[in-house]
């Protein structure tokens, strides 16, 4: 029997019960599709993590006053007190370090803000101008802090509240009122919406010095630091903390945070729970593997008396086998091509629906799910196809 | 071209042995026209069964066209069926989904005929057999004879040696039950072997050769 013979026949024999193949087609299609599906919402919240990190810059070590672990040891350091301070002084020290290329100080407070008449409660930050190119934010209007003002009172606006004080868009050179100390609005920031759980749209941004004496605290909240190389990190994190421990009269009493590595265990999980859920989708297929074993076994016995005839008229067990196998790779070959396309404008309609999160299967889900629709067509053919040669023609045929 | 001897088979029902065949010795030659008679249970069937090599006797010899087939693995047997011999049913079985040249198609298929070759072959069969309208029809469609007809010509397509047939008009009135028999008959008479099972004296009558069985053994064999 020629191959293009067998495939003929065997898909004759489907299309001939067509209800019958189009659910097996549809339980396999829906297993593919699933693998395809899940994994494509969990890649796609590891691209969203990834990317809002990556917002952040991933060269980036943070510093932060106090032990994260042991926290035993000074109980205040988990209500934010420590036993010294992280200063401005440390901050410049940090940024001496050969490693480092850029640093920004940062304090963040909550404080009124008045205006033209108008009032509202803001989040303002104390920090550096190197704030904007490491944390990869932009002015739409004006500057921040050039070198020759380092201290001067100015502030830069976030774009919703320029827009709720000024509605105009004259802020630039406006006089404002942060508390009971008044500024001049220097810039005002573009529109960027949240990152990182800051919607820098709602912030306003202060210099360091005005910032501390306005929250009366001369405690950092955070040190960012941008590390000039990638593969400097690990070296950097030790340098920084070196110099804080020599600062703080040898007490090792600031946490040092590769910005890199909570990326990187992010990444982890996420992975891991892109497995796992490819790995339910992948049982959901060896079920429709299952099915398709229980509608071939069912399918062989309807057909003695055809392959007791086929017997008859002369074609070998290996021909049967091939027959039967053949029709349950059709099978799961359809339901692999209708799942991959049905996963495909599935996570494309994730897309339209969740425009934030980038739901693209990867590619080896792709490849998996098609993989393991086949092998599991193939292994749930194997066995009726090793029974319907093995039947006996004469009880076949139904006589003696 | 067909000698058996001493083929014996035997089933098994509970703890009781049933020779279905008991010692038979028979020699058939080419182009004869034989029918085994016999009541129900007489071992006609199986002995058409164990001459069509769809069934194994637990001993005895087989030889066809001078070569022992009792000894032939599975896929060899196969295909001695497919090449020598043609086998035509009671109840026709055809393939319910498949249309009349479909079917006669199948043992074509099966010794990977080309494409082309198998068209020509099919449309010399179907006007053989005066199939030709009807080629496109499934077996729900057609007539009993016509169904009859359309298992004979996928039977001879391959031009066996011998044509089995086990109460080939034991589904059909007595008017469509004749016109096949003349129709097996002709094919008979244009050389190939022909074996009929049937338990109708009648038709049992109209061969050559007559064998009578009874109990698993050749009781009467008339010429």
């Amino acid at each position: 029997m020629k191959f293009q013979d067998l495939l003929r026949f065997s898909l004759k024999t489907l299309t001939s019960h067509p209800a019958r193949s189009f659910l097996i087609v549809l339980a396999m299609a829906l297993g593919v599709a699933a693998v395809i599906m899940l994994t494509a919402l969990g890649d796609g919240a590891r691209r969203y993590v990834v990317n809002e990190f990556s917002s952040i810059g991933t060269n980036l070590v943070i510093v932060m006053p106090g032990r994260a672990e042991t926290a035993g040891s000074f109980p205040g350091a988990v209500m934010g007190q420590t036993p010294r301070d992280l200063t401005l002084d440390d901050a410049h020290w940090v940024g001496r370090l050969p490693q480092v290329s850029r640093y920004a100080p940062l304090n963040v407070g909550v404080a009124e803000l008045s205006a033209a008449g108008k009032l509202r409660e803001v989040t303002l930050m104390g920090t550096t101008a190197d704030i904007f190119p490491i944390r990869h934010m932009k002015l739409a209007l004006g500057k921040f802090l050039s070198s020759s003002s380092e201290s001067s009172a100015q502030i830069v606006l976030g774009a919703k509240i320029a827009q709720e004080f000024f509605p105009d868009g004259n802020a630039l050179g406006q006089r404002v009122r942060l508390s009971d100390r008044r500024f001049l609005v220097t810039g005002v920031m573009a529109v960027q919406g949240e990152s990182m759980g800051y919607n820098s749209d709602e912030l306003v941004i202060i210099p360091i010095q005005h910032a501390q004496t306005l929250l009366n605290t001369t405690s950092l909240f955070r040190l960012l630091v941008e590390i000039r190389y990638h593969d400097e990190i690990d070296s950097a994190r030790e340098a920084i903390r070196q110099t804080l421990i020599q600062r703080h009269d040898g007490e090792d009493d600031v946490t040092v945070i590769a910005h890199d590595a909570v990326l990187a265990t992010f990444e982890r999980i996420l992975r891991a729970l892109t497995l796992g859920v490819a790995g339910i989708a992948i049982i959901s297929l060896a079920v429709a593997g299952i099915l398709v074993m229980n509608v071939m076994l069912v399918s062989v016995s309807q057909r003695t008396a055809e392959i007791g005839l086929l017997k008859a008229i002369g074609a070998p067990a290996a021909i049967i086998r091939y027959i039967f196998l053949a029709e349950a790779i059709w099978l799961s070959l359809a339901g692999a091509l209708g799942g991959f396309i049905l996963g495909q404008a599935g996570s494309w309609a994730l897309r339209l629906a969740y425009p934030q999160l980038p739901a693209w299967p990867p590619l080896w889900a792709n490849f998996a799910g098609i993989a393991v629709a086949l092998l599991a067509g193939i292994l749930a053919g194997l066995l009726p196809a090793v029974r319907a040669a093995k039947l006996d023609p004469v009880n076949a045929l139904g006589k003696r | 071209m067909i000698q058996l001897s001493g083929i014996t088979r035997i089933f098994h029902m509970g703890d009781q042995a049933i020779h279905a065949l008991d010692h038979i010795d028979l020699t058939i030659d080419s182009g004869e026209y034989i029918s085994i008679m016999g009541p129900s249970g007489s071992g006609k069937s199986t002995l058409l069964n164990v001459i069509g090599l769809l069934d194994r006797p637990d001993s005895g010899h087989y030889l066809l066209d001078d070569k022992d087939v009792t000894a032939l693995s599975e896929t060899e047997q196969a295909q001695v069926r497919r090449e020598k011999i043609g086998f035509v049913f009671q109840s026709f079985h055809l393939i319910p989904r498949l249309t009349a040249a479909e079917n006669i198609e199948v043992p074509l298929i099966l010794t990977g005929m080309s494409p082309a070759e198998r068209k020509a072959r099919i449309a010399e069969t179907l006007q053989a057999f005066n199939l030709s309208d009807r080629a496109h029809h499934r077996p729900a469609e057609l007539s009993g004879g016509q169904r009859q007809r359309v298992a004979i010509a996928r039977a001879t397509i391959l031009h066996p040696t011998a044509l089995l047939a086990d109460e080939p008009t034991g589904n059909l009135d007595h008017r469509i039950g004749s016109e096949v028999m003349v129709l097996l008959e002709a094919l008979n008479q244009a050389g190939t072997t022909l074996i009929v099972v049937t338990h109708d004296r009648e038709l049992g009558l109209r061969a050559r050769r007559r064998i009578a069985m009874r109990d698993g053994r050749i009781e009467t064999d008339e010429r």
